[in-house]
């Protein structure tokens, strides 16, 4: 929970790591890979939260984990997005086996969530199960991109995905997060491309397709599947890192996501361990949109940022908000203002 | 005698096919030597994982603008710090395509992307032209009546007039001043939606291009050009 000028703001950090990128557990791509979050790390943070490279961004601790989420980083839950990488890390760079039991040692604090690849067929639908099973998952992280034998990456609107994303209705797995965003991968042709969520999110009304990074920087096609596709929502990893070095540019993220979504379907995250939710949750309660830019964007009201940063994830994944940090809310939601169809570009 | 300058030269007309940006702006020409009708090229990008498509396009107009040097008789472009850097290199060496860096690929080539966002890049530099004219106070209604040639005095209407030649959308001065992407006309209201979508094709585009300067400035050490999104 965060406090400033008399407002209580229940804290949800929507997408968290906890990876081991230590020289003996990943190859030549692997170090390429966490290289490459490194200078995210160096380039869009404050001074005072970096950290040296070998000796602590490729592994932190469990104890530095609870300290920079629940003991300074005012968040009340945080949600870990896996990320496998069997071909770059030898025992997986993040994955719901290495943080299941961090979740079983502080109950109610962390959310694990799991993946699937349709490519591996049934065997995917078998570990689907399993990790349902183990881990009461109830979202799946999903990388379209990523390369695998001579595959470069797979579609979510394929038949083979559709078959993951029936069994992820029926075991009850309802948030589906999917990677789009900023190049940390090898990919094909242009792996940003978002249209095959738009195909995915009209098949399947019943999940929430959770769309990482925004889609950046095809962020006028995320908008335009968004704005007509209402169970398509905004997470803001990495994006929310620019109010830092480039305020009028995320001020500007910020008010297009709200004019053609709306505020109810943006959601907030560290991508931690890249950036840590201490400073981005003070800076994003202090953050307005620029004065000049005020009569085209609008201005970001308190119970707008209570949403974004903790109440739209906490509805999503079904948390419970003590009720005085929750809003009166009307059932009529708010429409956004951008909804009118029309094709970008 | 062919000197550094005139392969800086050159290479300022190849762009980012993804920014629409010289790749000399963007600081991609990490340093270029002459040696008799010999020259070398090293090129470097923001990040390992930058998409190979994009960095292949970027090698190989490289190589085709500096082999159109007159007196140049061999030239090597390579790509430094890439994981996909052999691949790249090796197939721009000897002339092959995309599908030659990375055999297996049943995409072919790299045509279809060029073009799609060759469009997005007009787009983007059109939403600069009509917003300098909006804030200027002309109308949307006189913006979509106006003429190409009526436009004066904006830097960005020769890159726009480039674009538009490129893809084949008319450009003479009695053509209309604004236009879709693929060419089709504009009325007032059409006019009036293009100016907030095209906003948001600007916005990724120069939000990608600022993010890549401090990427790179970032890897390589080099000062940070200061935040230049509108």
């Amino acid at each position: 929970m965060y406090e400033k000028d008399g407002e209580q703001y229940f804290i949800v950090d929507a997408h968290i790591a906890f990876w081991d990128a230590r020289p003996e557990n990943r190859n030549r791509l692997g170090e390429g890979f966490i290289k490459c979050f490194y200078d995210y790390h160096r380039n869009l943070g404050p001074a005072e939260y970096l950290w040296p490279f070998e000796e602590k961004f490729v592994r932190y601790t469990e104890e530095d984990l609870m300290h920079d989420m629940f003991e300074v980083g005012y968040v009340d839950h945080a949600i870990f997005q896996p990320v496998y990488l069997g071909d770059f890390y030898k025992n997986g760079f993040h994955t719901p086996e290495m943080v299941a039991p961090i979740a079983e040692r502080h109950p109610g604090l962390f959310t694990v969530n799991g993946t699937f690849d349709p490519r591996f067929g049934k065997k995917d639908l078998a570990h689907l199960e399993s990790l349902h099973e183990q881990y009461g998952i109830k979202g799946v992280k999903l990388y379209t991109a990523e390369w695998k034998g001579d595959s470069r990456g797979w579609k979510l609107d394929s038949p083979e995905a559709a078959r993951c994303l029936e069994k992820c209705q029926e075991l009850g797995i309802t948030n589906i997060h999917v990677h789009k965003g900023p190049t940390v991968w090898p990919l094909d042709r242009d792996a940003f491309d978002v249209a095959d969520v738009d195909g995915a999110a009209t098949n399947f009304p019943e999940l929430n397709f959770i769309v990482e990074h925004v889609g950046l920087p095809r962020l006028e096609d995320f908008c335009w599947i968004a704005t007509q596709e209402p169970n398509v929502y905004a997470g803001l990893a990495v994006a929310n890192a620019f109010i830092h070095t480039r305020p009028r540019y995320f001020a500007q993220i910020i008010g297009e996501l709200l004019y053609w979504l709306n505020e109810d379907r943006i959601l907030f995250s560290s991508d931690y361990a890249i950036w840590q939710p201490k400073w981005l949750v003070e800076q994003f309660v202090g953050f307005q949109i620029p004065e000049d830019m005020q009569s085209e964007l609008g201005v970001l009201t308190t119970d707008v940022k209570k949403k974004i940063l903790g109440l739209n994830a906490a509805a999503l994944y079904d948390l419970d908000v003590p009720a005085e940090l929750d809003l009166v809310r009307d059932d009529a939601g708010s429409a956004a203002v951008g909804s009118e169809p029309l094709s970008p570009a | 005698m062919i000197t550094v300058e005139n392969v800086l030269d050159a290479l300022a007309g190849v762009r980012d096919p993804e920014i629409d940006e010289p790749l000399t702006d963007l600081g991609f020409v990490d340093r270029v030597s002459v040696d008799g009708k010999s020259v070398d090229v090293h090129l470097r990008l923001p990040t390992f994982f930058c998409a190979p498509n994009f960095a292949y396009l970027m090698v190989a107009d490289a190589m085709k603008a500096v082999q159109a040097l007159p007196e140049v008789d061999d030239v090597t472009v390579t790509l430094d710090d890439h994981f996909a850097s052999d691949e790249i290199n090796g197939a721009t060496a000897t002339g092959g395509g995309f599908d030659e860096a990375f055999p297996g690929e049943s995409v072919g080539e790299l045509g279809e992307l060029r073009d799609l966002f060759t469009r997005k890049a007009f787009t983007a530099r059109q939403s600069r032209v009509c917003d300098a004219q909006l804030r200027a106070g002309r109308t949307v209604e006189e913006l979509a009546a106006a003429r190409l040639g009526a436009l004066k005095g904006d830097p960005n209407l020769t890159r726009c007039i480039e674009l538009r030649t490129q893809l084949g959308i008319d450009a003479s001065p009695d053509s209309p001043a604004f236009v879709l992407a693929d060419g089709s006309a504009l009325d007032a209201a059409g006019l009036a939606r293009f100016v907030r979508v095209a906003r948001l094709v600007r916005l990724s585009l120069e939000g990608n291009a600022g993010l890549c300067r401090s990427l790179l400035a970032t890897r390589y050490g080099i000062p940070d050009p200061e935040e230049a999104v509108r």
